[in-house]
């Protein structure tokens, strides 16, 4: 009897909050469209940083050490070489690049750059064969460039042993940069996230005053605090569930059209197609996460909005 | 059904708006409570309902406490007294049936129960066919014949009216007295304030008479004495 009761009450919160939405409509878009602002950032920060640490990872597993073989170095002298290589610990793999490969990845990289593709001929190669190590962490390079200094070692290379120093700097600079955005970010969303309670709070205040005739009748004819309260909550978690459901179809649409006319190298660091994967990947939980923020915000602001300003006694 | 013993009320600055107010009501008693303006009327109403606290003295309604009542059995307790206003308080947006029955929902009656107590309320109140006209569509009398359909449709034991023929024309004003009346036969204290002489006179039932926030008068049968 007693439950019974409650879920008769629960649902005339729910109805009454539906009944509410649809009567406040024009000061609710306002509402929703700031919550929709600010749940579209929170996702672009989210997908951004994803999509960072995917770069990232990407650059940091393509470090590798380069040896520079001379020309005069026999197939004996490297393959004893790659051996006494492979059994260094911090090693995880060695491969040969020959003369002819490192000519056509040459050709292969500057394909559209002529003047530089006439510069070498085909008679003559001046690339030097190499020998590529991949360490098993390109933060502890130490075991390997004692090995590569060694003078019997070193006679055998042509050109000085290339580190990926320059690529670590500028790894190390992203890593910076990305905690940086990240940092930026959530202050971002903090200010907007503030902004967008500070509209749904006025909102609902403003419901309130244009209600409160129906509130001080509710109040004297014996309605408890949350059956008054519960439709003004109810009704801001709609805002809430609406605006990530917009804020989730504009995203769509520009990963979409961003992927599509942006090509992915063409802007570095933002990976867009890895972003749009991402998206595409994780869309579900993405719009239960939205909704979830979408809800809180929403109930969290029309709170302490009824709180403030519907006394109950 | 109602005691107030020697209650006090006094807002800031101004003197005690009543003083020391003792009033015992019998239950299925009808007592008018007369004064003029200012006399503290609205005041034991809104002590009554519990809108406002006394500043001393007790007050038990339906063998109720206020002094031990916790803030969230005021709603409780404001199920349990009808109350009706001179302006009505009816919901322009909602139906005569509408406004009745909002009462019920707050209680959290079933749907079913409501649909069916409803039309029984509003033809005892004689608006029957009326069910699904607007406030502004109806009179004056009619209007406070809905308010009244509300507050007693979740049958308390006791009806509190604060001047409902305060807005009415003569003829309105006595088609809502004897709606009380009738309400009254069936067995609900009615506690009305007024201060309307011909309704005194005519009704000849027990008068309490306030003045500055005193009982000046308390008598069985009263007459109006302005």
């Amino acid at each position: 009897m007693k439950s019974d009761h409650k879920f008769i009450t629960l649902e005339r919160v729910f109805k009454n909050g539906f009944i509410n939405f649809g009567r406040n409509i024009w000061l609710a878009v306002a509402a929703m469209a700031m919550m929709a602002i600010t749940l579209t950032i929170l996702l672009f920060a989210v997908v951004a940083n994803a999509t960072f640490s995917h770069t990232i990872s990407e650059i940091t597993r393509h470090i590798d050490v380069s040896v520079y073989l001379k020309d005069s170095v026999n197939d004996k002298q490297r393959q004893d070489l790659i051996d006494q290589i492979q059994r260094i610990d911090s090693v995880a793999a060695v491969s040969y690049v020959s003369k002819e490969q490192a000519l056509k990845t040459y050709r292969a990289q500057n394909i559209n750059n002529p003047e530089l593709l006439s510069a070498i001929s085909e008679t003559e190669n001046p690339l030097p064969a190499s020998l590529k190590i991949e360490p098993k962490d390109p933060n502890h390079l130490g075991e390997i460039k004692n090995f590569l200094d060694k003078p019997e070692i070193a006679k055998l290379q042509s050109d000085p042993t290339s580190y990926s120093g320059d690529r670590k700097a500028a790894i190390d600079k992203i890593a910076n940069a990305t905690h940086f955005f990240r940092q930026a970010g959530i202050a971002g969303i903090a200010v907007f996230i503030i902004i967008s309670m500070l509209i749904i709070f006025n909102t609902i205040r403003m419901a309130i005053f244009n209600r409160r005739d129906e509130l001080i009748i509710m109040r004297l004819l014996g309605a408890k605090p949350w059956y008054i309260k519960g439709p003004f909550i109810v009704e801001t978690m709609l805002y809430g569930i609406v605006a990530a459901v917009v804020s989730l179809a504009v995203c769509a649409a520009l990963f979409k059209i961003a992927s599509s006319t942006l090509q992915a190298s063409s802007l570095g660091l933002l990976d867009i197609s890895y972003s749009n994967q991402y998206f595409s990947k994780n869309l579900w939980l993405i719009l239960v996460a939205q909704i979830g923020a979408g809800i809180i915000i929403g109930a969290a602001s029309s709170a302490i909005a009824t709180r403030r300003y519907l006394k109950l006694k | 059904m109602i005691l107030l013993d020697r209650v006090t009320k006094t807002y800031n600055r101004r003197g005690a708006a009543l003083e020391r107010i003792s009033l015992h009501v019998e239950p299925k008693e009808f007592v008018i409570i007369v004064g003029p303006s200012g006399a503290g009327k609205s005041t034991l109403f809104k002590l009554l309902t519990r809108e406002e606290k006394p500043t001393s003295g007790k007050i038990i309604v339906g063998g109720m406490d206020y002094e031990h009542l916790k803030d969230k059995e005021i709603p409780l307790l404001r199920r349990k007294i009808g109350v009706v206003f001179q302006d009505f308080k009816l919901l322009p947006a909602k139906t005569v049936f509408e406004n009745v029955a909002f009462a019920l929902e707050i209680a959290g009656l079933p749907t079913r129960e409501i649909k069916h107590t409803v039309p029984k309320v509003l033809e005892v109140v004689g608006l029957k066919g009326k069910e699904n006209h607007y406030p502004l569509e109806l009179s004056g009398g009619e209007r406070q014949r809905v308010a009244i359909a509300r507050a007693v449709v979740r049958q308390p034991k006791i009806l509190i009216a604060d001047e409902p023929t305060g807005n009415l024309d003569p003829k309105n004003a006595f088609d809502v007295i004897k709606v009380l009346e009738k309400i009254n036969r069936f067995g609900t204290t009615v506690l009305l304030t007024t201060h309307n002489q011909e309704i005194v006179n005519y009704l000849r039932r027990r008068v309490v008479t306030i003045k500055d926030g005193k009982v000046i008068s308390d008598r069985a049968v009263g007459q109006y004495r302005a």
